[in-house]
């Protein structure tokens, strides 16, 4: 059985990728796919904890987790056409219209 | 054999995660975020959860991948590269930032890492009883979590409502504010607006 602290340690590895990955990105598309990895670092974390405590509520809440974070796609990517439409950039330090 | 199998899946993880955010590409990440959800698809069925397992196969490397790259190829954004002096020190800065919380973990995980609760030997025996994982996870999504599944239905109905209003366009608004300046022509607009829909 792989210890509980293996998987809570790649899940911070992961979460701590999509960090970086948002900070130092500036398309917004890779931005979204750095988001994507630390729900996906949520989701490791949740799966780990339930295996430990052999409990498949943490499985339930992966489920709800990955259907927020479709509807979260649909919704950000139809923002990043329409931006793009607007702007014709997806870049997001281009996109400075609230800058005073 | 399974933790042999863990630290492989493991590292194809960690290393395609950080080629999502080191490529240029966006086209290249998005196939590497591929790459990356079905090693943690496999790693999720090494823990014994086959359904979420799987689940992220079909949701994430089909569904919202296929969606990505349906994106990224509309928008052509294939040749469109990252560059400049300000990126350079915006990129130096969030390198800084993620060093800190890097460093911020380790030193919690190293310092005092919490063992956390024993396995109850209880459940371990009448989980190796019960049936199939699939199964175990629906009786669960059905019973106890019955009205929060409800609600993801309609999380899933707002959303795609919103999607297919915001990338529709702006082409809509456009005709419609040039005709009210007058009052005449106003009366008249709302009969094309279900033309447009049809």
């Amino acid at each position: 059985m792989i210890p509980l602290s293996w998987l809570l340690l790649l899940s911070a590895v992961l979460f701590c990728i999509g960090v970086v990955g948002v900070l130092v990105r500036r398309n917004a598309i890779v931005i979204f796919m750095s988001i994507e990895l630390m729900l996906n670092a949520s989701n490791l974390a949740f799966v780990a904890f339930s295996r430990h405590l052999n409990s498949l509520d943490g499985q339930v809440f992966v489920f709800f987790v990955m259907t927020v974070a479709a509807a979260e796609v649909a919704v950000g990517l139809a923002i990043i056409v329409n931006l793009f439409r607007l702007r014709e950039t997806v870049f997001v330090d281009e996109i400075n219209l609230l800058k005073g | 054999m399974i933790t042999v199998l863990f630290v492989a899946f493991a590292a194809i993880l960690v290393v395609s995660s950080l080629l999502v955010i080191l490529h240029r590409n966006p086209l290249t990440s998005a196939l590497f975020l591929v790459l990356a959800f079905c090693s943690l698809a496999a790693i999720y069925l090494l823990l014994h959860a086959e359904f979420i397992g799987l689940v992220q196969v079909v949701v994430y490397a089909g569904a919202i991948m296929v969606l990505f790259l349906f994106v990224i190829m509309y928008l052509n954004l294939g040749h469109d590269v990252e560059s400049g002096v300000t990126l350079a020190l915006r990129r130096g800065l969030g390198w800084l930032l993620g060093a800190v919380l890097v460093a911020e973990g380790a030193l919690l995980i190293t310092g005092r890492l919490a063992p956390g609760p024993a396995t109850p030997q209880a459940l371990t025996a009448a989980a190796a009883a019960a049936p199939g994982n699939t199964q175990q996870v629906g009786l669960l999504l059905y019973s106890r979590y019955l009205f929060p599944f409800e609600i993801t239905s309609i999380i899933l109905l707002v959303a795609m409502i919103g999607a297919i209003v915001i990338a529709r366009g702006l082409r809509e608004p456009a005709p419609a504010e040039a005709p009210a300046g007058s009052a005449p022509v106003t009366a008249a607009a709302p009969e094309e607006a279900p033309g447009e829909d049809a």
